[in-house]
Formats: C-alpha cells, structure tokens, sequence
C-alpha cells in the first residue's frame, strides 16, 4: 500500500510498478531511460528536503571543531554527546519536555473526546434548530486563529489561569475540524447495524462505545494524531500564556535556549531542536497515511 | 432519520408519549455531548472577534482598570502613520510571493510525482516532513544554514563564486530568508494536496487528448490545469490564510526585525500587544486582519461558485 497518497487507490501500490497504463509504457526499463531527467529531479527533490534535517542531526552530535570548520565537514569523524548535555545544563529541558508531553496528551486526549461526543450528537441526536447550529459550529473554522489570541489572554486571565497547564490546554480543545470530520464518517456507517442494537435496547451510550466508535478508529486516530501534531508544535499561544521558563513547552524552550546561547553554539541549539522534532518524526513516521489525510483531508473535495 | 426534528403542533396527537420521552431523552443528551464543545467554540472562537472589535476601539495596557474608550482613534493612527503601512506592504510582499511560489512549485512536484518513478512514494513522505515539524525548529535549522560563516548557504554562494550574506540580520535579507523557509516548510503540503487533485483526474479525459496527440504541455495546460482549479482556489485560500498567520519562524529567526523588516501584520498584532501592552492598538491590527481574511474568505466562495468549474 502507498502511505503517502490521500485516496487509497489500488493503482498507487509499490512505487516502482508499472503505472496504470502500464500497457502502452512498455517495460520500466525502457520507461526509466526516456525518464532519467525526471528522475534525477527526483532526487534532488528529496536532497533539498533532507539536507537540512540531515545538517541537524550530525551537528547535534558533532564536536565544536569540526562545526566551525571551513570548508564544511559534512561527515562528522567522531560523535560527541556534550552538545546534548550542554542543553540541558543551559535551560531545563526536562521540564520543558515534561511540559509539552502533558500538553500534548491532555489536549489531544480532550480534543478527541470532545469531538466524537460532539460528532455523535450531530449525527444521531435530536435537537432543534441542529442544522442552524451545526453550521454556526462550522464558522468558526473562518476565524482565524491569530485574531483571537488577545483576547483568550485576557479571558484566561480573568480566569486566573496564565501560566497554568489548564490555561495552556484550554483554549485549543475546542474543535470544529474534528467534529466535522467525525459528523460525516459517523452518518456513512451502515444503520442496520445500530437499529438491530436500538432494538435490543441499547442506550446511546452503548451505541457509541460497542458501535459507532469501533467502527470509526481510523477516522478518530486520524483526528487524534493531527491534534497531537498541533499541540506538539503549537508555538504562539504557550509563549503567550505562560510566563515561567519551568512552564515552557519545547517550541519555547527552544527560543529559550537561542536567546541563552544558541547563536555563539550551533551544536548546542541543534541538540535541542532535535529533541522537539524526533518525536513527530517518529510519529510521521508510524502513521503517515493517516496523517496526511488528516492534514489534507478538507482538500480531498466533499469533507471526506 | 429517527431524528428528524418533530414539529411539536401539528403532530401532537399521533406522536406516542414514549415517542415524546425519546425526543425529549435525545434532546437532553445532545445537550450533554455537544454543549460543553459548543460552549468552548463560543468561548474562544466567537467572543474574541465580537470583543476584539470592542478593544479596538479602546486605549488599554492590560494594568489599568478598564479599557478606556476612545472611537476610532487606533485606526485613524493606523492609516496615517508609515509604520503601519509599511507593515501591510511586507505583509503583502510575504504572502503574495510564499503563496505563489508555493503553488507554482507544488504544482510542478505533483506533475513529477505523478509519473510514479521508482522511489517516488519516499519522496512524498519526505516532502512532506517540514509540514508536522515544529515550525520553531524548522526555523532554528535555518539560521544555522543561514550562518553568514558556518552555514550551508555559504557553501552555496561560494560555489558560484559569491559571498554569503547576513541573512537574518540585513535588512534586505531578512525578509527573503523567512520566505525560502516559508516555502521549504509549506510546498510540500501543497505538493500533495496537488497529487491528490491529480490522481483524481478522470483518467478518459486525459487518455482521449493524448490520442488526439495533445503533446505534455498542451495536456498540462488545457486538461490538467483547468481540471485542478477548485484545488488550486482552495490552496490559495488556504495557503493565504495560514500564511497572513504565520509566527513562530517570524519570532525565531528575526523577531520582525531588523528594524521591522519582517514585520508582517501577525507579528505586529503580538507585537502591540505582549512587548508594548497596547492593547487598543493591537486590536485595531487584529480586526483589519480579520476584515482581510473574511474578504479573501466570502471571495472565494463567490469565485468557486462561479467560475471553478471548467
């Protein structure tokens, strides 16, 4: 199966066969000959987007004499771990990282939970007015998330909630998107299934924890690994609300880190910066399929 | 539908008493797992805009009391001062040219996908990396590369027998260091929203203007192109929106400097309002964007029922 393509299709499998007129392309020997400008093209693609991550990972680990060497050493000859522990002595990375795993599970958790309970009332419940309010739910992905930065601040600070996990976690597990989505993967599951249930006098609880949610994981994994991804990263508003270097998630750890000595280091400020990256990485890496349909999903046409 | 609302008048009597308790249970029940989302959006999405709009009509520093009434005064500074129009042209500039670029870029990348070359399902995977990175940390390997000594770009420049700049902190160089790593962390994305567009072509139509002996241009050009408009309008849209957003590479690597030559509207709006506590001021900037993201919002949906079909 291809992991990268929105709609699965069954002509997209294993790169190197054939295309889908395979027949009229002739053998992929003959096709790559004619095609080796678009393959090299191919290739420096993925260079220039590997390059850079490739120039993080070994300066992370270089020694401070091979970095501020000219002409570059591209292949460092010896690994040094002092770059990492120079980090850590520098800004409190544990508790940055403690800060954005707890973020991230808490608000992603909430999200979800938000969402499928939000979803299946839209779908299956009775409300008046439920059309009028679905589509106002839906308006509020017009609002652009940067105009609404001010004012959250000051009502998480009537609150009394800036630099709280609470105030940092808040906010962001609202969802419209999520709900969206799960609304109309939840009205394509065949009925037969519940009304057979309904029958046997389900509630709607049992309805949506042995039926509707079951038959909707990769629809919710989909919502839970972006709202993942969003916390992870989510970088203006945890800079905003929080005050304390210990509350700092690692986006601002990192900008801690730069302003401490990031630029007078590079091995340093690239140690911990892959620290914030590696686990979306690891992530990406796992569940790709469902990640870029998630993030693509509302360009897929139709709110698929 | 079970859950067609029932309207209450009119079929009083054949409506069943345990048909009623049932509406009325589900009623109570999508209170129960809708509101409290409900209540959120309402919260963090609505309100701000409707008392963004209040504040910008006010003089604030976050300490005093209350917001101080003032009429348009925030706006009336706006326009008339350079500063912030000269904030609106980096703006445009930022935002017409990661757009465009991106879109130019994704579209070919997705054309070259779309020949299914050995390896290709690899580089889509790569491609797509900068987009669920960081953007803080996309933004602290570049001002590595962007070492004027150490960096990569220098390899780059000497190669062609120049000088590399001081990327991040020449004003004339600042701006289009943000915007290459702009476009790095976003073409990828729109690469693959592309191939998707593209893969879900008819595949007839395109079969039948080949046999015709359309060559790949006029394929592209005719065929392929006008095929993908309501996805090139909902690229644009959306592309135009996160990009009017855009921050965290922003604060990184320039913090709007140097001397505001990366300061676009967003970074202004934050700006204004964490590092000078003008709140009014700030607020004034945030409700013009607003207004600007509406317009290119309601725009689109009149051009896309109009005009993006074929």
């Amino acid at each position: 199966m291809s992991t990268t393509t929105v709609r699965p299709r069954p002509t997209d499998s294993p790169a190197a066969s054939p295309p889908s007129t395979g027949a009229r392309a002739g053998r992929p020997k003959i096709r790559l000959r004619r095609t080796w400008w678009a393959f090299l093209l191919l290739v420096a693609t993925a260079l220039v987007f590997i390059v850079p991550l490739y120039m993080l990972v070994t300066t992370a680990f270089k020694t401070n004499g091979e970095i501020y060497a000219w002409p570059m050493k591209f292949l460092p000859s010896e690994l040094t771990w002092a770059n990492l522990s120079t980090a850590w002595e520098l800004a409190p990375f544990g508790a940055f990282i403690k800060n954005s795993l707890l973020v991230t599970a808490v608000g992603a958790a909430a999200k979800v939970v938000l969402a499928v309970f939000t979803a299946y009332a839209f779908a299956f419940l009775p409300f008046p007015g439920k059309k009028g309010l679905f589509l106002v739910m839906l308006g509020a992905l017009m609002v652009p998330g940067h105009v609404t930065l001010l004012v959250n601040y000051i009502t998480i600070g009537n609150m009394g909630l800036i630099n709280t996990y609470a105030g940092l976690i808040l906010p962001g597990v609202a969802s419209a998107f999520g709900t969206f989505l799960l609304r109309q993967h939840f009205l394509t599951l065949p009925g037969e299934v519940f009304e057979a249930a309904e029958l046997d006098g389900a509630g709607h609880f049992r309805k949506l924890a042995s039926f509707v949610a079951p038959m909707s994981v990769p629809a919710i994994a989909t919502v839970g690994l972006v709202a993942v991804i969003d916390e992870w990263n989510n970088f203006v508003w945890p800079l905003i609300i929080t005050n304390s270097v210990n509350m700092r998630t690692l986006p601002i750890g990192l900008m801690y880190l730069k302003a401490n000595d990031g630029l007078t280091s590079w091995g340093v400020l690239m140690s911990g910066t892959l620290i914030v990256v590696l686990p979306m990485l690891l992530v990406f890496l796992f569940a790709q399929r469902y990640i870029v349909t998630g993030l693509t999903g509302a360009a897929a046409g139709g709110g698929r | 539908m079970p859950d067609l609302v029932v309207s209450q008048g009119r079929s009083h009597q054949r409506v069943s008493t345990a048909y009623r308790r049932r509406y009325r249970r589900g009623v109570a029940l999508f209170a129960l797992f809708a509101f409290p989302n409900l209540a959120l959006i309402a919260v963090f999405a609505y309100w701000p805009v409707l008392e963004n709009v209040y504040l910008s009509l006010t003089s604030w520093d976050f300490i005093s009391p209350a917001p101080l009434f003032i009429g348009l005064e925030n706006y009336i500074q706006m326009f008339t001062s350079g500063t912030f129009l000269g904030v609106l042209r980096i703006t445009l500039i930022w935002v017409v040219v990661v757009v465009g670029v991106c879109l130019v870029l994704g579209i070919a990348l997705a054309s070259l996908f779309s020949m299914k070359l050995p390896g290709t399902t690899v580089v889509t995977g790569i491609v797509f990396t900068p987009h669920v990175i960081a953007g803080a940390a996309i933004a602290a390997v570049w001002l590595f590369i962007f070492d004027q000594n150490y960096g990569l770009a220098r390899v780059v420049f000497n190669a062609v027998g120049l000088s590399s700049p001081a990327w991040t902190t020449d004003a004339s160089w600042a701006l289009p260091a943000l915007i290459i790593v702009s476009i790095w962390k976003g073409v990828g994305f729109v690469s693959i929203v592309y191939l998707a567009g593209m893969q879900g072509m008819p595949s007839d139509v395109l079969e039948a203007a080949r046999l015709d002996g359309a060559n790949r241009w006029q394929l592209f050009r005719r065929i392929i192109l006008p095929l993908l408009s309501p996805t090139t309008f909902f690229l644009v849209i959306t592309q135009t929106i996160s990009a009017f957003q855009a921050f965290d590479i922003i604060a990184v690597m320039t913090g709007g400097g140097p001397a505001s030559a990366t300061t676009t509207l967003s970074w202004f709006i934050y700006d204004q309002a964490f590092n000078r506590s003008n709140v009014g001021y700030s607020a004034a900037a945030g409700t013009v964007m607003f207004v600007i993201l509406m317009c290119i919002t309601v725009l689109q949906f009149r051009f896309v029922e109009r005009r993006v079909h074929y």
